[in-house]
């Protein structure tokens, strides 16, 4: 599986927010993308997320799923947790395994994995950010998705969590999966290309 | 559609827990079929004669009460941008929270309306013919409604726009909804002609709305 | 024990979890005799069986005002003293008056249809009934979307506060609206109902007034273990990795 992008614009209120940007993801890759505040780099994964009309440019999966778009055999991690503080922390995973076509045998594991299994019937609106955050990474785990869109994934995590999300990446490359991330700091992911917005190419 | 399905359970299931507006449509409802006879005055003969127009405009008001929360919330802790790449048909997805948002706050009414109706002097056949009329006219409020709250999603005051956008979109029902009860009630219509066009106001607006809807979504996010 | 001590939570459930067998017993000894008097008191010349109501719609009515006069008390322990316990009583107060307003409301509508032939007419008494109704509705409805108990307890509080200078005024106004019900029959100078009827009356007012405080004092029980409960969760949430 290859996602690539050739030339992608990205027009947002009447200003150019980058232009001529082309990447090239395979299996087991990883695409960190970097740069200073307001460059781009949420835009340029919404757009792959298709949630932002493309202005110029194309991109194109190879080798996925023919008859579904690149957005519906992707996770976005937004920067915002999708979570609803008035349901449980099973509830709200049982929720998204079900909406994004997940199995529900996955759920248990997938907490455990978050480490929020204990918490599961507690309303969500008790968690505090870094558990949320676990909550929403907990939903890429409980349903199979190819390519993972994370926007800046480390933040409000704690040094633990984040050493148990690159290990969850890790796993993720090894079955055959691709991310895109957007990140200030480093990913922890060893041989990861990047991609350097805001700078004259 | 299993995506569906579970959206429409996590829908009703925020709507009756604490803080979501299900039963708060009711109260309000209530409160405002209160206040027409301190208005009014409290003739009974004349309360009688204009309940179904009360407690239609009341309707009204109340379903579109808390629509303005219904993309709005999810738009703001990132839900929609999920809901948005699904791989079900965007307007399906808006279809079922219509539906939610209608079983959470437009079925309550329809419950309460024979109770509150008591207050207004109506007698049993006129209730009857007022809970038909609900039935069959308060999924076209609703479902007129998403269009609205659809547009106003990002939007700050929200509420206040949604309200202006859509009350002068439910003329029709109105007209028809308050016709069908009045001719049930005293004639000299038969109820089956407006009851019918209400019927298909309702049956027009469960396509039109999610349709629309899912267009103003999809241009919201741009 | 003093009564000061019942202000620490803990020692407040120790003497509900005593005190409410025993107050819910009288309560049923003087409602069955309150009953009892009430079904063998003299009919209405006028309105015959029917009068029995009033033996259930006054009590319900009185009650109803009570209880928005001890959530206006511990509303003032809520804004004043900041008690936590003053937050329970009147967040417990709350449903129970609500129910006692809909059972004067249904009563009366009850008594209304062979007296005056409909369910419902829009007459000052039970208009300010209403009115008190939908405030209890909105003072739970309130408690309700807010989920922080301390805060949702201070806007509960002012509005309880509101309710209780509002209450007359509204009642007042209604009154010169527009008047059916008969006047109150009972006054500081004087009653004008005979004692073969105002003495099951005072039973019964007496046995819902102790009905009142065994469901407060349940209540109250129960939400001090609810928030022990939500503070439990709210701790294993901040412990838990």
């Amino acid at each position: 599986m290859r996602l690539s992008a050739a030339n992608l614009a990205c027009v947002r209120g009447g200003r150019d927010v980058f232009t001529g940007i082309s990447f090239s993801v395979a299996s087991g890759e990883t695409l960190a993308i970097t740069g200073r505040n307001g460059v781009g780099k949420s835009s340029l994964l919404r757009i792959v997320a298709g949630l932002i009309r493309i202005t110029a440019g194309e991109i194109a999966l190879e080798g996925g799923d023919p008859e579904l778009t690149i957005a519906e055999q992707a996770h976005y991690l937004g920067h915002q947790d999708a979570l609803k503080p008035a349901l449980s922390v099973g509830e709200n995973l049982r929720f998204w395994t079900g909406f994004l076509g997940g199995k529900a045998t996955e759920i248990t594991a997938a907490l455990e994995a978050a480490g929020l299994h204990a918490l599961a019937d507690l309303p969500a609106g008790y968690l505090s950010a870094g558990q949320r955050r676990r909550l929403s990474i907990a939903r890429l785990l409980a349903v199979r998705r190819p390519i993972w869109l994370l926007d800046e994934p480390m933040s409000t995590l704690d040094a633990a969590a984040q050493e148990r999300l690159t290990g969850l990446m890790h796993t993720h490359l090894a079955q055959g999966g691709l991310i895109l991330s957007a990140t200030h700091g480093t990913l922890g992911i060893g041989a990861a290309q990047e991609l350097r917005l805001g700078e004259a190419a | 559609m299993s995506a569906l399905a579970a959206l429409l359970v996590r829908d009703i299931r925020i709507g009756v827990r604490v803080g979501g507006g299900a039963l708060m449509g009711v109260l309000f409802f209530l409160v405002v079929v209160t206040l027409v006879p301190f208005a009014v005055g409290p003739d009974l003969a004349l309360l009688k004669r204009i309940g179904p127009a009360i407690l239609w405009l009341a309707a009204l008001l109340a379903s579109l009460l808390a629509l303005d929360r219904l993309f709005a919330a999810d738009h703001e802790d990132g839900s929609l941008d999920l809901l948005l790449m699904s791989r079900a048909p965007l307007e399906l997805v808006v279809a079922a929270k219509g539906l939610a948002h209608w079983l959470t706050t437009g079925l309550p009414l329809i419950v309460a309306a024979p109770l509150i109706g008591l207050l207004l002097n109506l007698d049993p056949p006129a209730e009857a013919a007022l809970v038909l009329t609900f039935l069959a006219g308060t999924p076209a409020l609703t479902f007129i409604g998403l269009i609205g709250a659809a547009i106003s999603v990002a939007l700050r005051r929200g509420g206040l726009l949604l309200a202006v956008l859509v009350l002068p979109l439910t003329v029709p029902v109105l007209i028809f909804g308050v016709a069908a009860a009045n001719a049930a009630i005293s004639g000299p219509m038969p109820f089956g002609t407006p009851f019918t066009i209400l019927c298909a106001l309702t049956l027009a607006s469960l396509v039109i709305g999610p349709f629309a809807a899912a267009a103003a979504l999809r241009q919201e996010m741009e | 024990m003093a009564l000061t001590d019942l202000a620490n939570p803990s020692r407040f459930l120790s003497f509900a979890n005593r005190a409410i067998p025993w107050l819910g017993g009288f309560t049923v000894i003087v409602l069955a005799f309150g009953l009892n008097q009430a079904m063998s008191a003299p009919n209405d010349y006028q309105q015959g069986d029917t009068v029995k109501i009033m033996y259930l719609h006054v009590p319900s009515a009185w009650l109803s005002m009570l209880a928005w006069a001890v959530m206006s008390v511990a509303a003032l322990g809520t804004l004043v003293w900041r008690h936590p316990l003053a937050d329970v009583a009147a967040k417990a107060a709350a449903p129970i008056g609500a129910a006692f307003a809909l059972l004067c409301l249904i009563t009366g509508s009850l008594w209304g249809r062979p007296e005056w032939g409909t369910y419902w007419v829009w007459d000052a008494r039970l208009t300010s009934e209403l009115v008190l109704f939908l405030l209890y509705l909105g003072v739970i409805a309130l408690w309700r979307t807010v989920e922080d108990p301390a805060r949702a307890a201070r806007a509960a509080a002012i509005l309880t506060l509101v309710g209780a200078i509002d209450l007359p005024i509204i009642k007042f106004s209604v009154v010169w609206w527009n008047t059916l019900h008969q006047g109150s029959s009972f006054g500081l100078t004087g009653s004008t109902i005979y004692p073969t009827m105002l003495i099951p009356l005072l039973i019964m007012a007496v046995a819902f007034t102790l009905l009142f405080a065994t469901l407060h004092l349940a209540a109250m029980r129960n939400e001090i273990l609810r928030r022990r409960v939500r503070t439990q969760r709210l701790m294993q949430a901040s412990t838990a990795n």
